[in-house]
This record gives C-alpha cells, structure tokens and sequence, in this order.
C-alpha cells in the first residue's frame, strides 16, 4: 500500500487512497479474480459451505462471471453460532494469528479469526479509512473504540499505525481521563461510538472545557446506526468534521466501507468487500439504488471466508459516481438494522423511527429510552426522554404540551399509542460504547 | 421589583424532593419560600431563595435542568379578603395569572403573594396604580432577616 513520503505535505490527496481511484474494468477484474479464489478457498476447507454448493449442484467452477455471486447459498449469523467457535474456519489454527468475538446477547458469542495476511489487509482497509477522513501521519489519534475481543479497538489502532499516525490507546470508558488526554496531548482526532462522544461533550461541558477550543478537528464514528441531525450536532457542539464508518466482525471488523470529504454515503473498500443489496424477504438482488439488506463477501479473507454474509443492515447502493472522484461504490448511511427492529402489536418499529420524531420536536436528539412492557397479555411501547434546557419551562402547562408534542411525533411515524415520560436530565445511563435504545421487558 | 425564581423538574417518584434541597441545604442557603406543581408524572419545584445565583449553579452541577423566570411578590393583610382583594385589581385589568402562591410572614400581619405573568412590568404598574405594595427582593429578604 502506497504510504506518504517525507516530501508528501500533509493535507491534501493521500497515496493511501490510491486503490479507492481504480478504474472500474480494473477493479472488477480483481473483484472476479478473488472472488473466485475465495469460494474456492471456502469449498475446500469450510464443510457447510461444501455441502450448501453441492446441494444446489454448484462447484467453484459455477463462478464466471461477477453476477454469477447471486448463485450462491447466504452466510447467516445463525451459521456462526451453529458452528462456534470455530466450524467456518478455513485456516488451520498455526497459519491464525488473532481471535476476536462478539458479545453475544443472546447464548454465546460469535468468534471470527485472522491470518497474518487478514490482518494486513484490515490494516489495510482502516489506513485507506482514516485517510478518506483526512488523516495524515502526522495527526495524533485518541481512539476511543474498546479494545478486546471487540474489534473497533484493534482494527482502529493497526489501521491508523499504518497510516503512520499517532495513536492513543485509549480504549473507551473513563470520560474525564478521555476529556483530560484530548486536552493535553493535541489531540486532533477521534474515533469512538456516536453516543460515546455526545457523552464526551456533554461531560467536557460540565467540566469548563471548551472544546471548539481543542485542536480536534476529526471524529471517525461507527459500530451503531447515527443520524443525520446527530452530526450536525456533533459537529457544531465539537467544532469538528464527524464521519461515519461501517464495518462488521463478521467480514473483518471496522474498515468495510467509509465516508470520504464529501459525507455522502461509505464507500465499500469492494476491491476486498464485495457488497449487493437483496430483498430482505425473498432473498433476491435489488438493483443499484433500491433499499435492502446489505450483503458482503470477503473477496481476500483467508482465516474466515464469508460468502454471502447477511448483515441485517437496511441500506441502498448509490447509483451516482462521488464528487470526490473515487470509483468505489457508496452505501447510503444505514439508518437501521433489521436486528435492532422490534415488532410491537404487529407494528415493526425501528429505534431511529422514534429518533427522527425526537428530533423534529426537539431540533436535536435529548438522550431516550425505548421501554416495552406487556400488561393484561397487551405489549405497550414507553419512550423515556430526559429534559433538557431548551424544552425545560416553569409552568406545568408548557410541559405537559411538549409531552404531548412528542407523544404525539412519535404516533404520527409510528402509527400505534405510545406511552411518553418525561424523566430527569442524566437519569438515562450512558453507554461507554454502543447505546441501549431498546428495554425489552415484554417476557421477564 | 421583580424576584428571580429557580424551577426544577421532578420525577413524581419518592424521594426525588429531597435531593435538590438538600444541595441547597448543604450550601447553607436559606428557603424563602417553594411551591411544588405536579402532574401524575412529573412535577416542577419553585424556589426562591436570597442567593438565587449560587443556588443555581450549585443545581446544574449536580445535573438538574434549572429554569430562571421573574415573578412578582405583593404583601398583604393576614385576614379574609386579602388575596381576594389583589385578585379584583389584576382581574380588571385584563391580567392573566399564570400561577401563584402563597406564604404568612412569621413576624407580623402580612402575607406575601407570589405572582407569575406573562408580562410582569405591566403587572407592577397595575398593582401599584391599585394601590397595591410590590415587595422587592431586598425588603423581602429583610423580612426574615
């Protein structure tokens, strides 16, 4: 991978970046190359992959062409705990040289696993990341992603390495710490969870700290769904550019696609990801531009091949070419997760549904709760909102109405009664790394 | 003329009272007077305290959402009739109460109304012009003093 030289001024185009510009005949030439190789890779030495190619009569040989993918059976996030921890491996434990997991909700955990080379090109993808959020080596980076079995941490920290910049391991968590090390070691960028940071400001607040004062001028957020008027905010409350990054344990970690100067939806880095959209019910690829669920395959993994992988993440593939002159294709912002969609008195209903009413009322996001609760064999749906100053009055009235107004946003999108209280500022906790919209307390 | 008021919002959950006073108390600052407005939810507490200001950064400290908004204080006679009598003039002049309440003094006959308008300089005016006695902060405070 391309690096800066000494003569390279910073700021400016990033030879790092030189792979994201690949004329596309080139870079679907790649694409087909590895795609072939992987499905071979997997056929060989993943045993459910084997026995789901041969049950619809396909052999590696199947693949020709690049639409030829769509052939092949999906990688489901059942299949991962079915076979824990280690069934869709497809390295032999000597040539695996790092372990991570997710924290599983529900039972265990999934484990996911990387070769030498894995990891050299996750360093890869997260350099060529960072460098389409504007760093150079010579930013000082506070990474705020947990390090562990999560892989934000370690993803962030190798990608930003081999950028050449400096990297705090900071890890998340200990928010003064955090607000202290920003302040005294230049900090000039940040990665860390949406909700995390606005825990940050909101806490660098409190302390006297001003932080459009601060020398950091880029947050790089990910690992949970953000909106629109949450970067707004966070960039005005910070005095900094945000970015959005996407990417997923179970096709590397971090890394998979990435905004660039244009904030316009993430460019997959698809010369490793190869990314379509399906409809989430049939199953059955949507053309560029329609909505549906995001599907990737892992064109270079050699530890842990996903082919097919469903992300549960609702997104599109936007059909123009990027101002910023980059062939990669973009996703637009995943505003949502099929995951984190709930179904209540047979409504689905989407965390970010209840978000964008919070914030037409409101004009920026108070912190909320989502509570679901069954009383008399009925589910009933609370959303808790903290007051804040701007809405906060003295006469009862004037509460109640805002209460109301709320109440009111949120039926109106969602189209079922739901219950609205008002609660004390800082009464909802705060989440050190992916916040907790959801309280599902229908079954205890 | 007019007293600087401090609202805070309350859960309407037990013990949720105690915990702003007892900052207020902790700073040895002094209760004049409160009202407690509630909903089945929620309620509001108002206080009026001398050292509004301290009180209140001392509040948004410790996490609470503090309103400051300007009421109007009137004294008058301790015996029936005596509120009734304020109302008259504020009635008709057209003047929409927003809320108020109320407290006797310890030490002599007066009670001190607590008034919130929408627009309280042209309540001062109404109040005076009526004959009535608007109670600044200073002669207030003096009064527990």
């Amino acid at each position: 991978m391309p690096t800066e030289l000494w003569n390279d001024a910073a700021g400016g185009f990033h030879p790092a970046s030189a792979p994201d510009f690949l004329p596309e005949p080139l870079l679907e030439e790649v694409q087909l190359r590895r795609l072939k190789a992987v499905v071979s890779r997997a056929y060989d030495n993943v045993p459910l992959f084997r026995e789901r190619l041969e049950a619809r009569g396909l052999t590696p040989a199947s693949i020709e062409r690049l639409e030829d993918i769509a052939k092949l059976p999906f990688t489901v996030k059942a299949d991962l705990r079915d076979t824990y921890p280690f069934g869709l491996f497809a390295s032999p434990m000597g040539d695996v040289v790092r372990l991570h997991a997710s924290s599983g909700t529900t039972g265990k955990p999934i484990v996911v696993a990387y070769t030498r080379e894995d990891v050299e090109v996750w360093s890869e993808v997260m350099a060529r990341t960072f460098a389409a959020c504007g760093l150079h080596r010579a930013d000082v980076l506070q990474n705020a992603f947990g390090y562990g079995l999560f892989t934000g941490g370690l993803g962030a920290h190798y990608g930003a390495e081999t950028l050449g910049a400096t990297v705090i391991p900071i890890s998340g968590g200990n928010t003064d710490r955090q607000i202290m090390v920003m302040r005294d070691f230049g900090v000039t960028a940040l990665c860390a969870t949406p909700s995390y940071f606005l825990h940050v400001i909101e806490r660098a607040g409190e302390l006297g700290v001003d932080m459009k004062a601060l020398p950091l001028r880029v947050g790089v957020f990910g690992a949970e769904p953000w909106s629109d008027a949450m970067r707004v905010r966070i960039q005005a409350d910070a005095g900094i550019k945000a970015f959005d990054i996407y990417g997923l344990s179970e096709i590397i970690g971090p890394g998979v696609a990435s905004e660039c100067s244009a904030q316009d939806g993430l460019h997959v880095f698809e010369d490793h990801f190869y990314p379509e959209i399906i409809d989430p019910e049939t199953g059955e690829p949507l053309p560029d531009g329609s909505e549906g669920e995001l599907v990737l395959t892992t064109l270079s993994k050699k530890a842990m091949p996903m082919i097919r992988y469903r992300t549960r993440d609702i997104t599109s593939i936007l059909p123009e070419r990027c101002s910023c002159g980059r062939t990669l294709r973009r996703i637009r912002r995943i505003g949502r997760r099929s995951d984190d969609m709930f179904i209540i008195r047979g409504v689905n209903v989407y965390p970010s549904q209840v978000e964008a009413a919070l914030l037409a009322v409101e004009g920026t996001l108070p912190h909320y709760q989502i509570i679901l609760t069954r009383e008399q064999g009925l589910d009933q749906i609370t959303v808790e909102v903290e007051v804040t100053s701007e809405v906060f009055s003295d006469k009862i009235r004037a509460l109640e109405d805002v209460r109301e107004r709320l109440a009111h946003a949120i039926e109106h999108i969602l189209g079922i009664r739901v219950g609205l209280r008002l609660v004390e500022p800082r009464s909802i906790e705060r989440s050190q790394g992916k916040a907790k919209r959801v309280i599902d307390r229908r079954n205890t | 003329m007019k007293l600087q008021q401090l609202s805070l919002f309350l859960e309407n959950r037990p013990g949720r009272l105690g915990a702003p006073l007892e900052v207020i108390a902790a700073a040895g600052i002094n209760l004049m007077t409160l009202s407690l407005a509630d909903t089945a939810q929620f309620g509001i507490l108002r206080l009026i305290v001398r050292e509004w200001e301290k009180a209140r950064h001392l509040l948004e400290d410790a996490g609470w959402v503090v309103n400051l908004t300007e009421v109007v204080a009137v004294d008058v006679l301790d015996r029936p009739g005596g509120l009734a009598n304020a109302l008259k003039v504020l009635e008709s002049a057209g003047l929409n109460i927003e809320y108020m309440y109320a407290f006797s003094l310890r030490r002599g006959d007066k009670a001190i109304l607590i008034f919130r308008f929408e627009d309280p300089d042209r309540a001062i005016e109404v109040l005076k012009a009526a004959g009535l006695h608007v109670v600044g902060p200073e002669e207030l405070f003096q009064h527990v003093a």
